[in-house]
């Protein structure tokens, strides 16, 4: 048998300020691709948002698997490419999203840039998505120093991590069982709100009373976990015996015991790690009430809040290029054999990206 | 059918544990009720009962779709269709070809998929009408791999009979 081995380019690469990586999303919802120079500017950022199918199905993801990122891949990574207006060859590294996410999906994304790596013979860079969430608010304001909080709240996720530096973490916290952003998703449903939910409840909550109703704040002294399932079962609870209370009023209400806890356990996380700053990242960092209530209680407290876009918040393939650029600095190539990792969990140290 | 009937969460989760001693490679298990009826409490109990970790949390897997479990000796898939609207999305998570695999799969919402699953257990939650915790845990089968663990299975649950 030939030893043929199929390798990326291995030759050292200088990852350095105009390094140009092309990475490539496609772990959930999203297709989406992003060219990004220097490890924080992003020349183009494309995401292939399915919202408006969404709103027509009624909160239904039509097609959540394989066979849609394969149709919107391509041209997902041409208009990223083309936006930008260099030439392909122009690309130094090719990356994407290896875990954590469904596996038919993952694979879509990375066999796509595994062969463009081939084809091009740049290296290619496997990157865990949750590690790219850390590094979209770095991306949206590069001045912020370590060591930093990072509150990842989105409807899939729901977790605290002390970011030491780059490539150390340490995961302090995380939901025991729904996320925040799916509590905000099904209490929207079951109020009849719209979709998505936390969209439609930050509206509602803007005309009721976010003191109408005593929600509980589960495990609000206890430890640096969440948990938001007996919340969401405290709301149903509440209209069933209440049947002609003000939706606007239990919104609001709801919203209020959810941002109360995420508050809360990001400032003390923040103090116990005498962390500089606070960075929000996941789609529920688009919520108004929790950028309110974080911007003035880390102030309270002498923190740096950071607050990105929704655009930098929610999924995204720059975060994936500039997690993918400090990956290829400190670890260099991702070999081609590496595969995709649904269950990938966060690194705690530099060496952890491609491992399971 | 069995009938059964919990007044706690807790206890929601020590049935879901008994049940699973008697689940075997290529199970797959349905969970209907509605929203905050306990459906992933259930699987809490359940991966407890089937040896995963205490160290692994389970929890929802409502926007991330599939979250897979590794006993060792036994490999659980617990799936989430709540956000799924088509028969072709749940053909493309490929979940009974996982259970084909020899894996154990439970999913959440699942009886909009029945009819793609193929043989499989039934575990409906309801909530009582008065009694906000308690809960109506029905247990019925579609097709015949439950047949020989059936009188096993009924007095596994005997202890919440109704």
């Amino acid at each position: 048998m030939s030893t043929t081995s199929f390798t990326s380019a291995t030759s050292a690469l200088n990852v350095d300020e105009s390094t140009v990586v092309l990475a490539i999303e496609t772990s959930c919802d999203e297709t989406a691709a992003a060219v990004v120079m220097g490890g924080n500017d992003v020349l183009s950022s494309v995401v292939s948002s399915q919202i408006d199918i969404h709103a027509k199905f009624g909160g239904v993801v039509p097609e959540v698997a394989s066979r849609a990122h394969l149709q919107n891949l391509l041209p997902v990574v041409s208009s990223a490419i083309e936006e930008t207006g260099i030439q392909p060859e122009r690309v130094d590294a090719v990356a994407a999203t290896v875990g954590p996410g469904l596996i038919g999906a993952l694979l879509v994304g990375v066999s796509a840039a595994k062969s463009l790596a081939l084809a091009w013979q740049k290296p290619f860079i496997g990157v865990n998505h949750m590690e790219a969430h850390l590094y979209a608010g770095l991306l949206d304001d590069p001045t912020l120093e370590f060591p930093l909080i990072v509150l990842l709240v989105s409807g899939g996720h729901t977790m605290l991590v002390d970011m030491q530096d780059h490539g150390r973490y340490r995961v302090l916290g995380h939901t025991i069982d729904d996320a925040a952003g799916e509590a905000f998703d099904k209490v929207a449903r079951y109020l009849d709100l719209g979709y998505p939910g936390g969209p439609a409840i930050d509206k509602a909550s803007a005309r009721g009373d976010a003191e109408a109703v005593d929600f509980p704040r589960a495990m609000l002294h206890d430890g640096l976990n969440f948990s938001f399932s007996g919340l969401k079962t405290a709301v149903i609870n509440h209209v069933k015996k209440n049947p002609d209370v003000s939706n606007d009023d239990v919104a609001a209400s709801f919203q209020a015991a959810v941002v109360d806890v995420l508050v809360a356990k990001t400032v003390r996380a923040a103090q116990q790690t005498n962390a500089k700053g606070i960075v929000l990242g996941g789609g529920v960092a688009a919520n108004s009430r929790l950028r309110e209530h974080m911007s003035t209680f880390g102030a309270e407290q002498g923190l740096r809040v950071a607050l990105p876009s929704r655009a930098m918040c929610t999924d995204n393939a720059a975060m994936i290029a500039a997690a993918g650029w400090h990956r290829l600095r400190s670890d260099g190539p991702t070999s081609l054999a590496a595969g995709a990792y649904p269950n990938l969990r966060l690194p705690i140290d530099s060496s952890g990206a491609s491992s399971k | 059918m069995i009938d059964a009937r919990t007044t706690h969460v807790e206890q929601t989760e020590e049935l879901a544990a008994a049940l699973a001693a008697l689940v075997r490679p290529r199970d797959i298990i349905v969970l209907s009720g509605e929203m905050g009826a306990g459906k992933t409490a259930f699987v809490r109990g359940f991966a407890t009962g089937m040896g995963v970790s205490s160290d692994e949390t389970v929890s929802s897997p409502t926007f991330t779709l599939v979250h897979t479990y590794d006993t060792g000796k036994l490999v659980i898939h617990h799936a989430d269709l709540y956000r799924l609207g088509r028969l072709s999305d749940v053909e493309d998570l490929g979940l009974r070809e996982l259970a084909d695999l020899g894996d154990v799969v439970v999913i959440e919402w699942g009886n909009v998929a029945e009819e793609v699953l193929g043989d499989h257990l039934v575990v409906s939650l309801e909530v009582d009408d008065d009694e906000e915790d308690t809960r109506h845990v029905v247990v019925s089968v579609v097709g015949h791999t439950w047949d020989s663990r059936w009188e096993q299975l009924k007095r596994a649950l005997a202890k919440w009979g109704n």
